[in-house]
């Protein structure tokens, strides 16, 4: 097993584990990528007619749900924020992992990106969509969810601009809109390729249309590559701002359990840590299915593995400065917020929550593990429930026993609370399935472009070797 | 070739293997002083455009032009609406208590930077362009698998049939033809 684990295959002139394992032609990766799209897969349409059957879940609950209103949903007096916000937080965490890899290992030239990018990037959109549903139908006429924008109204009234979910409105809109914009940037150059590729007028149309003409001209790659970097740019400042804002949702109000300093850069680190968990989850069975294992590594899952682990240790530490706060304050309202936190009535659910997110990703620290695909499929499970809990608990723990013991409550879901739960899942797998069946879901283009024969300076014919490589060429290569 | 009319010619193209062999080709037509040709590659083969002599892109103006745009505008909405269209008093705040405003203001900024961004570039590049000459060519089509093309056009006034395919066969082309408009 050791020999397996550590045969990562080295660039050589860099000495780094390679990019794109084996040796590969720039043909072998169009091929590869390409291929799967353009030939139905057996094993494609159970995960699509399963996550189809899903998404009917979430048809029935929403029609249901519009017919009668929010009181199907477990909701009480001083619980009034249910599972339709902490949903919301859940998904929206999901979609940060992918703008991550796509915006900020791209500033931080982490090559590495290219490989798992465009998945990524797919998954934060649609896990933005999911999470947009329920603000959306959490107000009971979601025909009026226009109202939060500033539209001149015969009432002349203008939104709230002081309010944090106003702020949300903002936030979570562009963040939807610009990682759209740098996800199809991104494929302009890819659907290029599949049109180029295509074999019936469908196709070529269908692709062509989206590819805008592309043709790879170097004029066009000195602003689309200017673009793209601008993008990442803007990317990066806006996906922290997005779970800040988020946080301030809870952070702004008064309520103990709440009001923290430590939340937006803890909700921020919680949604890298839960998104890197959903691409594990996507991956680990995509590059199966499609035969992407030697462009999607084991060196890229262990990658991503060692993120989850670094964030997830940082969850970890805000949940304990947490706890430190409400005791070092003095206050008893905070200090009681948090012990009920921990060993109230949803203890259950707290300690689900720990053991999830802040004792499974410590086993990561042992190489076998983080290299072997399935125990980080399992690992990512484990992930993405003790996620979903966390928001559970800031949301429903802090509410449910507030200030006056008189209102206290308790809260349970209901049957169409955990349908909308569930049918959320399956718009997501849909919208995904749908990905992965029509467009190319690695970067082609930028996976070519990190592959050793793409410098300009490399000579296939002696293995990245200079021709006149005398003694001092060789010292050099020794030193790095 | 049945066609009796005199066929236009939008110029040359030369197909080559590899990026080092369209890198060195590049150096050679700049140097040539060639000014209407381009490069097609698969990705963005780096430094492509310095061994091309291209100037650096001007978008990053474009978007800041739209980022300070969309952010006076978020601002200006804000305080407008807060103290001269509907002043009302919240939570106790002044009117234009402007610390609120700050979250908006930024994510209009970068919405807009993103537009210019995007839209700036494909305007730069003139795309959409679903029609080019060069996809009249049959090899053309593989710039997205992986070929590396040169193309000069022959509204270059340096263009010369034989000139200028000869110097784009010394570059080490594999194959060189010519596409029509």
């Amino acid at each position: 097993m050791a020999s397996v684990v550590n045969t990562d295959e080295l660039d050589p002139l860099l000495g780094r584990t390679q990019l794109v394992a084996g040796s590969h032609s720039y043909h072998d990766v169009t091929e590869a990528v390409a291929a799967p799209i353009e030939a139905p897969n057996s094993r494609w349409w159970i995960a699509f007619l399963l996550s189809l059957s899903m998404l009917g879940v979430l048809g029935v609950s929403l029609v249901y749900l519009f017919w009668m209103g929010t009181g199907i949903w477990g909701l009480n007096n001083p619980v009034a924020w249910g599972w339709a916000i902490v949903n919301f937080v859940f998904w929206v965490g999901i979609g940060h992992a992918g703008t991550l890899i796509s915006a900020v290992l791209f500033l931080f030239r982490q090559k590495w990106r290219t490989s798992i990018n465009r998945a990524s990037e797919a998954m934060t959109i649609f896990a933005v969509i999911c999470a947009l549903l329920f603000p959306t139908v959490h107000t009971g006429r979601p025909w009026f969810i226009y109202w939060p924008l500033p539209i001149p109204n015969q009432m002349d009234m203008w939104p709230n601009f002081r309010s944090p979910l106003l702020w949300d409105v903002f936030a979570v809109s562009t963040y939807f809109t610009v990682s759209l914009l740098f996800w199809y940037v991104g494929l302009i150059p890819d659907l290029a390729t599949m049109r180029d590729r295509a074999k019936t007028p469908a196709r070529r149309f269908a692709y062509g249309l989206f590819a805008l003409g592309w043709r790879g001209s170097t004029r066009h790659w000195v602003n689309y590559e200017k673009a793209y970097m601008i993008l990442a740019g803007l990317a990066t400042p806006l996906v922290l701002s997005v779970h800040t804002i988020v946080s301030f949702d809870f952070a702004v109000s008064q309520l103990p359990g709440w009001h923290t300093t430590i939340f937006p850069p803890y909700f921020v680190a919680g949604a890298i840590f839960s998104g890197f968990a959903m691409v594990l989850t996507l991956l680990v069975p995509l590059r199966a299915w499609f035969k992407l294992e030697h462009l999607i590594t084991i060196k890229h899952l262990e990658n991503m593995a060692k993120i989850i682990l670094l964030t997830g240790t940082m969850v970890g530490y805000a949940y304990a400065m947490e706890f430190f706060i409400a005791w070092y304050s003095g206050n008893p309202y905070e200090s009681y917020a948090f012990a009920n936190r921990m060993f109230g009535d949803y203890w259950w659910a707290y300690w689900i929550m720990v053991s999830c997110n802040v004792i499974t990703p410590q086993f990561i620290w042992f190489k076998s593990i983080r290299r072997s695909p399935i125990a980080l499929f399992i690992l990512s499970i484990f992930v993405n429930i003790g996620m979903w809990f966390e928001r559970f608990v800031i949301t429903v723990t802090s509410l449910h026993h507030d200030f006056l013991p008189s209102s206290w409550d308790y809260y349970t879901p209901t049957v169409w609370d955990i349908s909308t739960l569930v049918g959320s899942f399956g718009l997501f797998f849909t919208l995904f399935c749908i990905f992965v069946r029509y467009l190319p879901t690695i970067a082609i283009a930028e996976v070519k472009s990190v592959m050793p024969q793409a410098d300009p300076h490399y000579h296939a014919d002696n293995h990245g070797e200079h021709p006149d490589n005398g003694p001092g060429y060789a010292q050099a290569k020794e030193h790095h | 070739m049945s066609k009796p009319h005199k066929k236009k010619i939008y110029g040359l193209l030369a197909e080559y293997d590899s990026a080092a062999a369209v890198f060195h080709a590049c150096e050679t037509v700049r140097d040539a002083g060639y000014s209407a040709w381009d490069s097609h590659t698969p990705f963005a083969v780096h430094n492509l455009d310095k061994a091309m002599g291209l100037k650096p892109s001007v978008l990053p103006w474009i978007v800041f032009a739209m980022g300070i745009t969309g952010a006076s505008c978020a601002l200006l909405l804000q305080w407008w609406t807060s103290t001269v269209d509907y002043p009302i008093i919240i939570a106790g705040k002044p009117y234009f208590s402007w610390q609120a405003f700050v979250p908006v203001t930024f994510e209009l900024g970068v919405l807009l930077s993103a537009f210019g961004a995007v839209f700036g570039m494909l305007g730069l590049n003139r795309l959409p362009m679903w029609y080019h000459s060069l996809f009249n060519s049959e090899r053309f089509h593989r710039f997205s698998d992986d070929k590396f093309f040169i193309a000069i056009e022959a509204r270059d006034p340096k263009y010369d049939l034989e000139r200028t395919r000869k110097l784009l066969e010394g570059t080490g082309a594999t194959f060189v033809e010519e596409v029509e408009d």
